[in-house]
């Protein structure tokens, strides 16, 4: 499946990928008007974490052996079969948080909304997820996890 | 009377069982799997029935599986069965209709039964329910529609109590919640987190009382009026919960060698000590992986992943059970909380940070033996508490960050660079 | 921080920031080495203060909703055609600070580019024209000594060389990345410059760095710089490189060391030039041991002894008033390969009056050295190489049609890893994370992309060089070496195109 891999090394703390993401997320898609009127209606997929000069951005990995999915009471939290991504039915979650408890890398936050689970979706529909496409530096990439090193 | 041998039998239809198809399906995508099951619905998620008597989900939002989940994962399903014993020397169980069902391989999944009280007089009469299973929140919610119950009692004070209050409460009923221990919540919560929690409910005017319980129960007409406390109040109700635990239904093994203690006990490759019987789930008793002691460990992902060991297993696997961790995630009326591991520590060997903020109210706990994190409880900030539930399964040595744990700027960043890349094992971040 | 202000000194710059597109995402903030942006979150705006803007673009470059714009200061003297603004701001900074001016990469004077004035010819009816995407087109180079004279043996079908040629670095393209110390730039920077020449199948000096222990592994494609400091020089540098290169004077400061302030002086920089952690890394005036013509010579064959006379050495200097006659006596002095730096080339930190005023052009040295090695007769004994601000693909084919053999660019390619030419490399603040050593910064250039931008630019001008080399009707660029004839001066004086020896157009 296609992934995306961080380079921490590459990281400038920019935060363009937390920017796009949101855009991303929002109902206008235009960056300005998201700005202006969404922003606080939505969380982004991605958070950049930093201290000092280490940084890196961090979105749902869409683990293998996804523990939010086992954990998920509702069946909200499944795989979707084409992409291979962990995505979350936001009718089907009632907001227990047992994904935020077992995620080991605390990629789900709390909708800002509705109360439901929010997560990196992979951008689904899209060739190259925001982030990917909007790192000034390629220290998010999206490569296949078939062609092996 | 007997049927073709199964090749994977699994008694049971819940959590576990689920557990039991995947880990069957991920080395065996053909021979097919058989579900007997007591209970009659399609498989749905048991924590949901308090969401469900108080309307937060529909019919459709219990099932935990597609409609055509059993027909994809080659399933053959017999619901509405119970089984009443097993033959290990036949490697078959009987069922209450008559039938031997033959075996190779025996996932018991059978779950637990919630206890009643024995000495409690009065407990008979209508309105009096314990909440385990879809069929007694229908019947709940169809008692208090038919009987227009306004006040109800909910006996235990412990995440099943707190989830019938909650479900009352939004129905519109006055709740009074009585609970034996000093405290609320009392087996995952420390005492500062159970004040922080009943002063959340008091504000919201839920009634919780402790230190005492239900001596008994009174009646008019067959049905609840009221309920009198050990300290010789009473508390008028037309609807009495008892929600003071659950225990292991181990009645299935009853009569065989298979061994039991207050769980039926299987080693790390979920087995019992007959061949090729397995439990996983709420009935069985397995590693925990703080204490590495055997104990029944009902809790939601725990019997999942025990249910995917024992069918891995059962498919001819090698990957042995990491141990259960003790976890839950309790919305206390809408104040989010969660708590993992090792709660409230006893002797001298632990230490504990916190931080704790009334106004929010936030409350942090960290309970550290050996500079590991052992347990963990986050009340209203629980953002990415994951990442502390991942340090206590993977007992990290947080020495080189123990001061940054209870800080805002908390997060993976603070972990060791090879801990981070071993975290997103691999595809993820790269340092 | 209370620090006396400078009131006599002016913002360059001014930060327009357009407020209907300003999306307060803080970006610019966080970009900023300077600190020139500042969010205020009780207003929820984002402000700029000019004063501390040096040009280099990054905000506006990042910005997600090009709502920042960078203009030139609007505070505007009274015109004079002797006190210029930029001569006053000079002088304002002097009297605060009482220190040497100082400034990064080439000389910004408004003298003439003489590039300019040389046009190529093209090939039309009787010499016909070559299309460089239908028929081969050679441009590999070699530099080196070439022999003075052939000696084939002549058995059966196939005849033998029998002269033993002296080493030679091949080159797929003559275009080279000139000296650029580890210290003045960063390490992601060195080591993309490395990778991209060996992707491109040609050389890239290490400058009076050192050479980082990562860079050893590129160490074919290397030159490595033996200069007056000698900082990292040991035996292990001297082999693992392909060339090396005894560094006399470079085009932005001749008469004068390198300079590399202490705060770029970090552990990795320490450890390869082998100084104290933010100690000055001054390079001497003159190489101590080099006096006179005699000492170079000692000195190039005390380095051709160390390294088995496997590999040219070269040697680099300034062009100055009496090029000609230096160039001549390094060529005697055995130097294989001769490179001459002019005044345009680009510094990490050079006194920017060394660096406005002293040297000469590289078009008139190059045509003076390669017209004087001609007369000699000692041509052939040695490569010319020439640097100091070559901009594009055109630039590098009249410098070969003027008898170069093949060119050094650095500003070029730092531009092409995303310089902005702000000039203010002497800071180590560099918002692009080439000329700095600051963790936080160095981080914004990845080698990867780095690498790839610099491989471009030299497939770029290789293709173009193809082009223009097709035009002319030729298809192998050894054709146009030299070849004065077909360029043509415009603008130039009689003297200009006497010295350059090449005709005025229409002749």
């Amino acid at each position: 499946m296609k992934r995306i891999v961080i380079h921490e090394e590459f990281c400038i703390g920019c935060r363009l990928c937390e920017i796009h993401c949101l855009v991303q997320r929002s109902k206008s898609k235009k960056i300005i008007k998201a700005f202006r009127f969404e922003k606080d209606q939505i969380v982004p997929g991605v958070q950049v974490e930093q201290s000092g000069y280490v940084s890196f951005a961090l979105q749902c990995r869409h683990c293998d052996e996804a523990p939010c999915i086992e954990a998920c009471l509702s069946g909200a939290m499944y795989r979707d079969p084409e992409t291979g991504a962990v995505l979350c039915d936001t009718d089907r979650c009632v907001g227990c948080w047992m994904c935020i408890m077992v995620c080991p890398v605390g990629a789900i936050q709390r909708g800002a909304e509705k109360r439901v689970a929010s997560k990196c979706d992979l951008c689904m529909g899209e060739e190259v997820p925001a982030c990917v496409a909007n790192c000034p530096n390629e220290a998010i990439v999206f490569v296949d996890d078939n062609d092996d090193e | 009377m007997t049927t073709n041998k199964t090749p994977y039998l699994i008694v049971g239809n819940s959590t576990a069982a689920m557990g039991g198809v995947a880990g069957i399906r991920s080395r065996d995508a053909e021979r097919p799997i058989t579900i007997v099951a007591r209970e009659t619905e399609h498989v749905y998620s048991r924590p949901l029935i308090s969401y469900f008597l108080a309307g937060k989900v529909d019919e459709d939002g219990m099932f935990h599986r597609p409609a055509d989940f059993y027909e994809k994962s080659g399933v053959r399903t017999m619901l509405g069965v119970e089984v009443t014993g097993i033959d290990t020397e036949a490697r078959a169980v009987r069922t209450s209709e008559g039938e031997l069902l033959e075996f190779e391989k025996l996932l018991i999944a059978t779950g637990g039964h919630p206890l009643v009280p024995s000495d409690v007089s009065g407990r008979d009469a209508d309105g009096v329910f314990t909440f385990t299973t879809w069929a007694d929140a229908r019947r709940i919610g169809d008692f208090i529609e038919a009987h227009d119950v306004r006040r109800a009692v909910v006996v235990g004070g412990g995440l099943i109590g707190l989830k019938s209050m909650e479900a009352l409460a939004e129905r519109g009923l006055d709740v009074t919640v009585v609970e034996l221990a000093s405290r609320m919540l009392s087996a995952t919560f420390d005492q500062t987190a159970s004040d922080i929690a009943q002063h959340h409910l008091a504000e919201r005017g839920v009634e919780v009382r402790c230190g005492t319980t239900v001596s008994s129960i009174s009646s008019g007409g067959g049905r609840v009026t009221g309920v009198a406390l050990r300290d010789r109040s009473s508390v008028p109700c037309g609807l009495v919960i008892f929600a003071i635990g659950v225990v292991p239904d181990t009645s299935i093994v009853a009569g065989t060698e298979i061994a039991t203690d207050r769980g039926i006990l299987v080693d790390d490759t979920m087995q019992t000590n007959a061949p090729g019987i397995y439990a996983a789930g709420d009935v069985a008793q397995a590693t925990k992986r703080l204490s590495g002691e055997k104990r029944a460990l009902p809790i939601f992902p725990v019997a999942f992943r025990q249910g995917v060991v024992a069918g891995s297993h059962m498919a001819g696997g090698a990957r042995p059970y990491e141990g259960g961790l003790a976890m839950n995630s309790v919305d206390v009326f809408g104040l989010p909380t969660i708590s993992v591991g090792i709660t409230s520590p006893e002797g001298d060997e632990h230490e504990v940070l916190s931080a704790r903020d009334d106004a929010e109210p936030s409350y942090r706990k960290i309970v550290l033996r050996d500079n590991r994190i052992v347990g963990a409880i986050f009340i209203g900030r629980i953002d990415r508490a994951g990442i502390v539930t991942g340090l206590i399964r993977e007992g990290v040595d947080i020495a080189g960050f123990k001061d940054l744990l209870l800080t805002d700027e908390f997060g993976l960043i603070s972990l060791p660079t090879e801990y981070r890349k071993h975290v997103v094992s691999g595809m993820g971040i790269e340092v | 921080m209370s620090q006396l202000r400078k009131w006599l000194v002016e913002p360059d710059f001014i930060v327009v920031r357009d407020p209907e597109r300003c999306i307060q995402c803080q970006v610019c903030v966080r970009q900023c080495a300077n600190d020139v942006h500042e969010y205020d979150s009780d207003e929820d705006v984002v402000l700029s203060d000019s004063s501390d803007c040096v040009g280099c673009h990054r905000c506006a470059t990042l910005c997600p909703t090009n709502a920042v714009s960078i203009k030139r200061a609007e505070l505007e003297f009274r015109p004079h055609g002797n006190w210029e603004a930029a001569v006053l701001r000079n002088l304002y900074r002097q009297a605060e600070t009482g220190g040497v001016l100082l400034a990064g990469m080439g000389n910004d004077q408004p003298a003439p580019v003489y590039w300019d004035r040389l046009l190529l010819n093209a090939s039309q009816v009787t010499n016909p024209s070559i299309d460089p995407l239908r028929e081969p087109m050679e441009l590999v180079t070699y530099l080196g000594r070439k022999p003075d004279m052939l000696e084939i043996e002549a058995r059966g079908v196939s005849p033998r060389l029998t002269t033993t040629l002296a080493p030679q670095l091949e080159l797929r393209v003559p275009v080279m990345f000139s000296a650029m110390s580890y210290g003045s730039i960063s390490y992601h920077a060195s080591i993309a410059l490395a990778r991209a020449a060996a992707a491109a199948g040609t050389f890239a000096n290490s400058g009076e760095g050192g050479l980082h222990e990562g860079l050893r592994e590129y160490g074919d494609h290397m030159i490595v710089q033996v200069a007056s400091g000698r900082f990292g020089v040991d035996v292990d540098y001297l082999n693992v490189a392909a060339a090396v290169e005894i560094k006399i004077g470079q085009g932005a400061k001749p008469g004068i060391g390198g300079h590399l302030p202490g705060e770029k002086v970090d552990a990795g920089v320490s450890a390869t030039r082998m100084i104290p952690e933010g100690t000055d890394a001054l390079s001497p005036a003159p190489h101590h041991d080099i006096y006179s013509i005699e000492d170079l010579r000692q000195l190039v064959f005390a380095i051709k002894e160390a390294t088995g006379y496997a590999k040219p050495v070269a040697v680099k200097i300034a062009a100055v008033h009496n090029i000609s006659a230096i160039a001549s006596g390094a060529v005697r002095a055995g130097a294989d390969i001769v490179v001459i730096d002019g005044f345009r080339g680009g510094t990490g930190a050079a006194p920017m009056m060394i660096r406005n005023n002293v040297g000469l052009p590289i078009e008139f040295a190059l045509a003076a050295v390669d017209s004087r090695l001609r007369e000699e007769g000692i041509r052939n004994q040695a490569s010319l190489v020439v640097a100091g601000g070559f901009r594009s693909s055109a630039d590098v084919v009249k410098a070969i049609a003027l008898g170069a053999d093949a060119v050094y660019i650095a500003t070029a390619a730092l531009v092409a890893m995303g310089c902005h030419l702000c000039q203010k490399c002497y800071t180590g603040k560099c918002n692009w994370g080439i000329a700095t050593q600051d963790p936080y910064l160095t981080k914004r250039l990845n080698p990867n992309i780095a690498t790839r931008r610099l491989v471009n630019l030299l497939n770029a001008w290789a293709h173009e060089i193809t082009e223009m080399m097709g035009g002319m009707g030729i298809n192998a660029v050894e054709s146009l070496r030299g070849n004065r004839e077909h360029l043509r001066g415009v603008g130039l004086t009689d003297r200009e195109l006497r010295i350059l020896e090449i005709k005025a157009a229409g002749e």
